[in-house]
């Protein structure tokens, strides 16, 4: 066994072991950072793949931007984690099953059956000045132009989204306007008003 | 890679409706609540120059651009064009509810016009990346327009149904066209056909990617045993959202499949045949039936949905570009049919009345005998009464099914149409032989009352003159 072959099968084990965390952690905390260890794992097994430039943005997006995100939501949100158990074990057989028979189905699809060496020759490693993401920028702004076009709107779409359904105005809520603000002057706060004296100080 | 400008020629229209959403999206937010017509105004206009771009760029001979991820052929513009006319109509109608119930906002039109970009780009794709991102780019915006009434319940339930189980269904999808990837080593429509071609067609690995393909597919059509979201969504979502969600989409839906199954992987034919013929027959026989239980309307049309996308597939599966032609024709004239049905509710409901249960349509036919004969057109175009246009759908349907010589396929449509026609007709007879339980004046703007009678006669017309129709539909697959 070389030492990458080493390396893929405790990059992969250790993947499917956070991924089974993730979905059966009581704790939501616990589940978002297994997910964050099955994101490390799959981005080793890509380095180990030659897919350098996936791998790190894996790890920069998903791992640095997108997760704190969803640990910040969770720690946020008072989850009840009674109701979400309910039903939990009547669905889970029925659940069981099916996962069991696509995990069969899968094996024996994408077995070596299928995609094994005598079917597709095993890729030739590239040169140690080859650069990953130049290839792939190459490609991302020539030939999939179009589609790369299409997953910017996607993301604009899906701004769009998310202020339409979260930004409402409150006619209780009571908020400052600079603007306002900037222009009072001194006459708009304060009345001097002049009285003529009523009783004489002695 | 070879680029010049006159690339840029056959994708036009999407190029011109992006830029008018992102001028309309800025130009609305320096509108006041009462210039908010202004939003919808250049909605319909940018929807009708789209149009007018089109017509101009089709021609009958197909290109590909940008790299074999764009194709444009007759296809491509004549369904285009009737998303882009069935919107318009749709729009309509959902200004008239927008105004009726105090919800006139900006975003409903944007984000409709984002949906028919999706629409527009799903149509003209010649890959599986290509044709996934429109896709993408459609639900999202229609998840996004179901939640649009924000203190309704019902509507954020339906939401988050809707955007849980597109969201498996697009992770079923992806997994097929990975699969796919995996076998062919391709993504183009056209280099996967060639590589089925020269790999033959006993590859496993191709049909239980195909197997996911066909999954995905069924969840957006809104097929049996993959139809669960439809009922609460078309219950749950605004009118016009169900409205706009029941329409176009479905065309673009249609031209998923023949992108996918027929221009992809024809060669599999013998496989997706299949599987649609379980689909088809499912969703008739569930469609039909279920929908007679339902007091709901917009539950009714749900389901009615469900058994109208049955002939779709139908039509599909024949495998012959008889077929695909009748399969055309049927969703275009259902996308017809549907946005009237709705329109007839919008037109009929008012603040804090929906109108979406069967009890008021009863007498209808004395609050407002014009709407009730449109309304009447509807339901007899859908039960495929002749001389409305739904008989010519579900008649070439049909035809195409027993010329491939699958008479029993076609007997089981036969027999569950003609159960379909109850429920139908009770609708009629609601509305012409029950007396009104409401008295309310039948109050509705004059553009919507002008284009619901057009749409309205429109099933008559294309009823009596149907070649018109099918010419669009037989260029498409010439």
């Amino acid at each position: 066994m070389t030492f990458e072959l080493f390396l893929f099968y405790v990059f992969s084990a250790a993947l499917l072991y956070a991924a089974t965390m993730v979905i059966t952690q009581r704790n939501s905390v616990h589940s978002a950072l297994f997910l964050v260890l099955a994101f490390c794992c799959a981005a080793g097994v890509w380095l180990l793949a030659e897919a350098e430039f996936l791998a790190i943005v894996l790890i920069l997006v998903y791992v640095g931007a997108v997760m704190v995100l969803f640990l910040f939501v969770v720690m946020m949100l008072d989850v009840d984690q009674a109701s979400d158990r309910a039903g939990y074990m009547k669905y889970a057989p029925v659940g069981v099953l099916i996962a069991v028979v696509l995990a069969i189905e899968l094996m024996l699809v994408v077995g070596p059956g299928n995609f094994g060496l005598d079917k597709f020759a095993s890729p030739i490693p590239h040169a140690a000045d080859y650069s990953n993401t130049k290839e792939l920028g190459r490609v991302l702004y020539t030939v999939y132009m179009y589609p790369f076009e299409l997953a910017a709107v996607i993301l604009l779409v899906a701004i769009i989204a998310a202020i339409g359904l979260t930004l409402r105005k409150r006619p209780q809520t009571r908020y400052q306007d600079p603007a306002k603000q900037v222009q009072v002057k001194a006459a708009d706060r304060v009345r001097i008003v002049k009285m003529a004296t009523e009783k004489k100080w002695s | 890679m070879h680029f010049d400008s006159s690339t840029l020629i056959p994708v036009l229209p999407e190029i011109f409706i992006l830029t008018m959403v992102c001028l309309i999206m800025i130009i609305d937010l320096f509108l006041d609540e009462s210039q908010r017509q202004t939003t919808y105004l250049l909605t319909q206009i940018s929807l009708a120059v789209t149009i007018f771009i089109t017509l101009l760029v089709s021609s009958p001979e197909t290109q590909v651009v940008f790299d074999g991820s764009y194709i444009r052929d007759p296809m491509s513009d004549g369904l285009k064009v009737f998303i882009c006319i069935i919107s318009m109509v749709a729009f309509v109608y959902s200004k008239e509810y927008l105004l009726k119930h105090d919800q006139f906002r900006g975003d409903f039109f944007v984000l409709g016009l984002f949906a028919i970009l999706g629409m527009m780009v799903m149509v003209s794709s010649a890959s599986f990346l290509s044709i996934y991102l429109g896709l993408e780019l459609l639900s999202l915006s229609l998840y996004a327009m179901v939640a649009f009434d924000r203190d309704s319940k019902t509507g954020s339930e339906a939401a988050m149904k809707y955007f849980m189980l597109g969201a498996i269904a697009s992770g079923m999808l992806l997994y097929g066209i990975s699969m796919i990837y995996g076998a062919t080593g391709h993504i183009g429509f056209s280099e996967v056909a060639s590589a089925v071609a020269t790999s033959g067609t006993d590859n496993t690995v191709l049909v239980f990617g195909l197997v996911f393909l066909v999954i995905g597919l069924a969840f957006k059509l809104g097929a049996v045993p993959f139809h669960m979201w439809m009922p609460d969504v078309y219950h749950g979502a605004p009118t016009p959202v169900a409205m706009f969600i029941g329409s176009a989409p479905k065309l673009a839906a249609f031209a998923l499949a023949i992108r996918m199954l027929v221009d992809g992987l024809e060669g599999l034919h013998a496989d997706w045949q299949g599987m649609l013929i379980i689909l088809a027959v499912l969703s008739m026989a569930l469609g039909n039936v279920v929908a007679i239980a339902q007091t709901n309307i917009k539950r009714m049309l749900a389901y009615s949905t469900i058994s109208h996308v049955g002939f779709i597939m139908l039509g599909i599966l024949a495998g012959t570009n008889e077929g695909y032609i009748s399969s055309m024709f049927y969703a275009i004239t259902y996308g017809i049919m549907a946005v009237c049905s709705f329109g007839i509710i919008i037109a009929f409901s008012r603040k804090g009345f929906e109108a979406d249960q069967l009890d008021d349509y009863k007498g209808l036919h004395e609050r407002s005998p014009w709407f009730a004969l449109m309304m009447l057109f509807v339901m007899f175009s859908m039960a495929g009464v002749p001389p409305t246009v739904g008989f010519f759908a579900k008649l070439f349907v049909l035809d195409a099914v027993i010329s491939v010589g699958l008479t029993n396929i076609a007997l089981i449509a036969v027999f569950f149409s003609i159960i379909g026609v109850f429920y139908y007709i009770r609708i009629i007879k609601l509305m012409y032989f029950d007396k009104p339980v409401d008295d309310t004046p039948f109050e509705a703007s004059i553009d919507t009352k002008v284009v619901l009678s057009v749409n309205g006669t429109s099933l008559l017309i294309l009823g009596l003159f149907p070649a018109s129709l099918l010419s669009i539909c037989t260029a498409a697959f010439g």
